[in-house]
């Protein structure tokens, strides 16, 4: 084994290197959620634009360019929530309980990462299968004609739609604290950032959150596209 | 017994420098054949195990502590003395010897001072090479302060945390040699005895605290670096680990106790506040810089303060008795600790003290506040002051605080050579445990000074004087010797476990140090030692007879070894009596109330001196009182050292 | 003097192999001038007087200084209020008839030795993989040979006010070592005397701290919360940061 290589090996094993692994990917995920959102927030120009935009998804590159996302994104999933979950098994056993615990400043976020982690990932994949794969046969012949019928569409049941408001609340959690917590393992946070970063954190997680909700709850609660729909 | 201090002979200056080159060196492939021990991991003997490792030496070293990063060093605030001239103000390596000397009230040994101040450089190049974060100045350089008493600038700093910055630097290079092999740590393991072999210092007798266990260690020399015994009193500023119990055990196997009655009363720390108290805890001196002392001039108003009824800013300027200022008008609050210590007492003495207890002086920094603003306080003793209100609850921006004076240094300690060898030979003494350097009283910033110089300069030459003559590994513990101090260890732990008695080993700590604190505080005399002497076999008898430690001698208990410590303490108590009570003259933290200037002194009429001040026999006692142990109960032997003064000449030491 | 009545819930547990579990104490008439660590010494008393073993403790110079105290106060490392050791913390600060839980410091790398007592000499070990700059003594230039601007000379010593109790790690849910381990490599890091080392002693100390058995930071800053010298967690990132240049450095040379 080469020297550069065993650094790697050092690097990967050692917790603070973990710790980049997941930041970096994170970060990655991040950026993803600030392109999926724009192209998101397309529904609301209307069928046409949202529809353009899927198509140009589907034929960057030949094509290619939505695969290459694609697993570069689950590339990023794998190892953000391998080496999290890796982590977080050496956190619990290094720590004993307290008889009488108590908590000064950490924020509820930042206590359940892995379960609002792990929520989202369930989400995700319940999102793939909705949208993505289309495992309803109803959504995926509209699909392939109109997306943006398709998700006015996917939005109509009221379970549906609490799951993706109860996943997009623990995911803007889990940014309030992951979005901040990348700059401090990156080691790009101090003093004078320490207070921007908090509020990028907080305001990004505010963002995305917003955005993703609005679309469900539009769709949802006052009918919005449903007169094309039906 | 005639006691050789072996200083070199030669011009002062050069004495160091030919004693390096006139002693043996050991060739570096036997150094690793060589094993030492070093009791203490503070900064004398922290320094002393990685300097030794770095030379190539084997190095056990042994604290009670949990890590040696923990030792009482670690507590020193205000700075460390240097020679360097940084700030040009007219230092010198001369200087600083001769304010040493002075302030030691020429108790002290020439040639050991004059080494001492060479070497002070040096740590300072060393420290600042190791990453200690000295205080700087915008351009970069090291800032230098005035520091207890001392006319120039010499002292550097870490803000108010400089003994844990040295000691950290030490700590670190001590776990360097950790981690190479060099040093073997044994943390929380207690010296019990030492091993004495044909004559000689070859090992000592631990107890881990853990486990219980009692284990031997043999090596071809012995270094006790185990600080000094103020705790005797009880209440003091030490940590509440700190005993005499290395140091004393060695006494009683032979090395000499040296000048014990020379205690340093420090005078700015937090006044005593109920009987449950613990420790004290001193407030930096660096305080004196910017605060004002004083009492009321009046016995009702203190009255009415210690009542609550009034407050110190109800006294009015003409009102308020700025006693250090008034008696020496040119050092005012800078004078030396033991002037301004005895001067508070007074005050309290006359009716004048304003803690609740009446044991209490104000240090007052309203008018500093006004000239330079609470910002500029703030920046320069903020923790100093937070840490005042977090005790005290009270906020000494508004309010003066309350200091009194309270036990903090010992410069007495076991006999040594200019080699920090002991009378016994292979037990070399290092740091506050030894006498040598500050005489009857160390001036502000030179304990970390002596420690660090021991530690990292002096001992690393000097062992070789010693050990050039040594067969390395010559005596092991299979040698009968250790089994038999193993067992008189072990007979000396079951016996305190079998009286079963009814009061706590803290109860009979507190006891004595009252009577000592009392008899033997900042003034002494005949009666009240004689007295010492009568009660503290009382309180021996008592406490073998009647004192309770629970649970059992294997494992971890705490009652056990405060037992250890304190049996040590009163036998200890008694040689520091009989020192007290020999040395018929007032001298640096020694003042006898029988010697002290009058009216009639020629020395108050021609205004050299004032009344009340110590008044030192030197035509009787220039000498170190060098005490050899018999049995307890027996008095000691006196052996004296002579001083011998070739350089300065000793005078009355006036701070006016 | 005000006198408060509390009852304690301490933490009792014989030695490192044994059981350990919460053993209630009344402590009654305790001056509000004393310290905590007082209010225990009188507990202690009262417990020899009674013929019970007294709880143990660690302590020391009891002026915050030397790092030996390590109590979990109600949850809380050294108690909730901010920027004190256990030593400094005074009975003011509690009413008459609270109930006071008091446990060692928690951390699988902090083992107990005997109830309130642990062992902490992991932080030991890690000093020694890199916590230090090799210097021989002697050896050392002039003190005035390097100028260091006063803002590195301040930032170093802002982390070198470490006392290394451990409270960070007892106080973190993952008992991580981090602000432990950044302070120290943050305090020779600032410096240039500390430039030389700087790869070797990031990557040693880490390595050291992951071996010991320590948790992984979650930046959830519990740490620099119960800080006695409330140490700042930008000294983590610092660290992150450091280690990531020598993780880089080291593989690629």
């Amino acid at each position: 084994m080469s020297a550069s290589s065993c650094s790697l090996c050092a690097f990967v094993k050692s917790s603070i290197g973990r710790k980049i692994i997941v930041a970096l990917t994170g970060l990655a995920l991040v950026l993803f959620l600030a392109g999926h959102l724009t192209g998101n927030l397309l529904i609301y120009a209307g069928p046409d634009a949202f529809n353009e935009y899927a198509h140009f998804l589907h034929t960057f590159l030949h094509g290619m360019g939505v695969w290459i996302a694609r697993i570069g994104l689950l590339v990023c999933l794998i190892l953000h929530v391998w080496f999290t979950i890796l982590l977080t098994k050496e956190n619990k056993a290094a720590r004993p309980k307290y008889a009488h615990d108590a908590t000064v400043q950490a924020p509820k976020s930042s206590r359940m990462m892995i379960w609002s982690g792990l929520t989202i990932l369930a989400f995700i994949v319940y999102h793939l299968l909705h949208f993505t794969i289309r495992i309803d046969s109803n959504l995926a012949k509209m699909g392939e004609t109109s997306p943006w019928h398709m998700v006015i569409e996917g939005f109509q049941n009221p379970l549906v739609v609490i799951f993706y408001v109860i996943a997009m609340t623990l995911l803007c959690s889990h940014l309030s604290h992951g979005v901040a917590s990348i700059f401090q393992t990156l080691g790009l946070r101090s003093k004078k950032t320490a207070g921007p970063i908090k509020f990028i954190s907080k305001a990004y997680a505010g963002i995305v959150y917003l955005g993703f909700i609005s679309i469900p709850l539009a769709v949802l609660l006052f009918g919005f596209g449903c007169e094309a729909c039906k | 017994m005639s006691l050789d201090s072996k200083v070199p002979n030669g011009p002062l200056a050069d004495k160091w420098t030919s004693h390096k080159m006139d002693s043996k060196l050991i060739n570096p492939a036997n150094k690793r054949k060589f094993k030492i021990i070093v009791v203490g991991s503070g900064l004398a003997g922290g320094s002393a195990a990685a300097t030794l490792s770095e030379l190539g030496y084997n190095v056990d070293c042994f604290c009670y502590q949990d890590s040696p990063r923990r030792a009482h060093s670690i507590a020193a605030q205000g700075g460390i003395n240097a020679a360097k001239n940084y700030q040009n103000d007219g230092d010198s390596v001369h200087r600083l010897f001769y304010d040493t000397i002075k302030g030691g009230d020429f108790r002290s040994r020439e040639g050991n001072v004059h080494r001492l101040a060479e070497v002070s450089t040096e740590i300072i190049d060393q420290c600042v090479a190791q990453g200690v974060p000295f205080a700087r100045e915008y351009g970069g350089l090291l800032d230098n302060r005035s520091f207890g008493g001392a006319q120039v600038k010499r002292t550097f700093y870490a803000r108010g945390q400089t003994g844990q910055q040295l000691l950290i630097g030490c700590y670190q290079a001590l776990e360097k040699e950790i981690a190479k092999g060099g040093v073997t740590m044994h943390s929380r393991t207690e010296m019990l005895d030492l091993v004495v072999v044909d004559g000689q210092a070859k090992g000592i007798v631990v107890r881990n605290l853990v486990t219980g266990e009692i284990s031997s260690h043999a090596a071809d020399a012995v270094i006790l670096a185990t600080g000094g015994y103020g705790n005797v009193f009880y209440l003091s500023t030490n940590a509440m680990g700190c005993n005499v119990m290395a140091s004393f055990r060695a006494h009683k196997r032979g090395a000499f106790m040296a000048n014990p009655c020379y205690t340093q009363i420090h005078p700015t720390c937090i006044p005593v506040s109920g009987d449950y108290q613990s420790k004290l805890t001193l407030m930096s001196e660096s305080l004196r810089n910017d605060g004002r002392i004083w009492v009321p001039n009046s016995k009702e108003d203190a009255a009415a303060i210690r009542e609550g009824k009034k407050k110190a800013s109800d006294i009015s300027e003409d009102d308020r008795d700025y006693y250090l200022e008034r008696k020496y008008p040119s050092f005012g609050n800078l004078c030396p600790r033991d002037i301004a210590s005895r001067a508070a007492k007074e005050c309290c003495d006359e009716g004048r003290g304003v803690a609740p207890t009446g044991l209490g002086v104000f240090l007052d920094f309203k008018d500093a506040i006004a000239r330079d603003g609470e910002d500029a306080i703030r920046a320069r003793y903020g923790n100093l002051f937070q840490m005042y209100e977090k005790i005290s609850g009270e906020n000494p921006y508004a309010q003066p605080m309350q200091i009194y004076p309270a036990v903090h240094y010992t410069m007495g300690g076991l006999w040594v050579d200019y080699n920090l060898m002991s009378n016994l030979p292979g037990l070399h003494v290092l740091g506050e445990a030894n006498f040598s350097d500050h005489g009857a009283n160390r001036l502000g910033a030179s304990a970390l000074m002596q420690g660090l110089a021991d530690g990292y300069f002096v001992i690393p030459s000097t062992i070789a004087v010693y050990l050039a003559n040594q067969k390395p590994g010559a005596v092991t513990t299979n040698h009968a010797e250790f089994k038999k101090v193993e067992n008189e260890v072990k007979d000396r732990l079951k016996s305190l476990m079998e009286i079963k008695g009814s009061k706590s080993v803290d109860s009979f700590h507190r006891e004595l140090g009252l009577l000592i604190w009392d008899k033997c505080g900042m003034a002494r005399d005949r009666e009240g030692l004689q007295e010492a002497l009568r009660r503290i076999p009382e309180i021996r008898n008592e406490f073998w007879t009647n004192v309770r430690i629970p649970g059992s001698a294997s494992g971890l208990n705490a009652e056990l070894e405060k037992a250890g410590r304190v049996a040590d303490f009163i036998d200890f108590a008694e040689v520091l009596c009989h020192d007290a009570l020999n040395r018929e003259e007032s001298c640096g933290g020694h003042f006898r109330s029988e010697h002290q200037f009058t009216e009639s002194d020629t020395e108050v009429q021609d205004g050299t001196t004032q009344t009340g001040e110590a008044k030192r026999h030197d035509d009787q006692f220039q000498y170190v009182a060098a005490w050899e142990h018999v049995e307890p109960g027996t008095p000691p032997i006196l052996h004296k050292e002579e001083l011998i003064f070739e350089d300065v000449k000793p005078s009355i030491r006036s701070y006016k | 003097m005000p006198l408060l009545n509390l009852t304690l819930k301490v933490w009792r547990q014989e030695n490192a192999n044994s059981e350990g579990r919460i053993e209630t104490y009344e402590a009654k008439e305790i001056p509000t001038s004393a310290s905590f660590l007082e209010m225990i010494d009188i507990v202690n008393e009262r417990l020899i007087k009674d013929g019970q073993e007294p709880i143990h403790f660690d302590h020391d110079c009891r002026e915050g200084i030397c790092g030996m105290c390590s109590m979990t106060i109600n949850g809380i490392p050294h108690s909730k209020e901010r920027g004190i050791t256990t030593c400094q913390l005074h009975m003011r600060k509690f009413s008459d008839g609270e109930t006071i839980w008091i446990e060692p410091f928690r951390a699988n790398a902090f083992p107990v030795v005997k109830d309130l007592v642990i062992d902490r000499s992991a932080f030991d070990r890690v000093i020694g993989a890199g916590g230090y700059i090799s210097v021989r003594t002697g050896s050392a230039p002039d003190a005035h040979a390097i100028p260091i601007p006063k803002k590195d000379a301040d930032a170093a010593f802002d982390a070198a006010a470490c006392i290394g109790c451990g409270a960070c790690v007892a106080a973190c849910k993952n008992a991580s070592a981090m602000l432990f381990v950044s302070a120290k490599a943050s305090h020779l890091n600032h410096l240039p005397q500390g430039q030389v080392e700087k790869d070797q002693r990031v990557l040693g100390m880490v390595r050291q701290m992951d071996e010991e058995g320590f948790g992984n930071c979650t930046n959830q800053f519990e740490c620099e919360a119960v800080c006695p010298k409330e140490i700042s967690a930008d000294h983590i990132a610092k660290l992150n940061r450091d280690y990531l240049v020598a993780s880089a450095r080291d593989a690629t040379s």
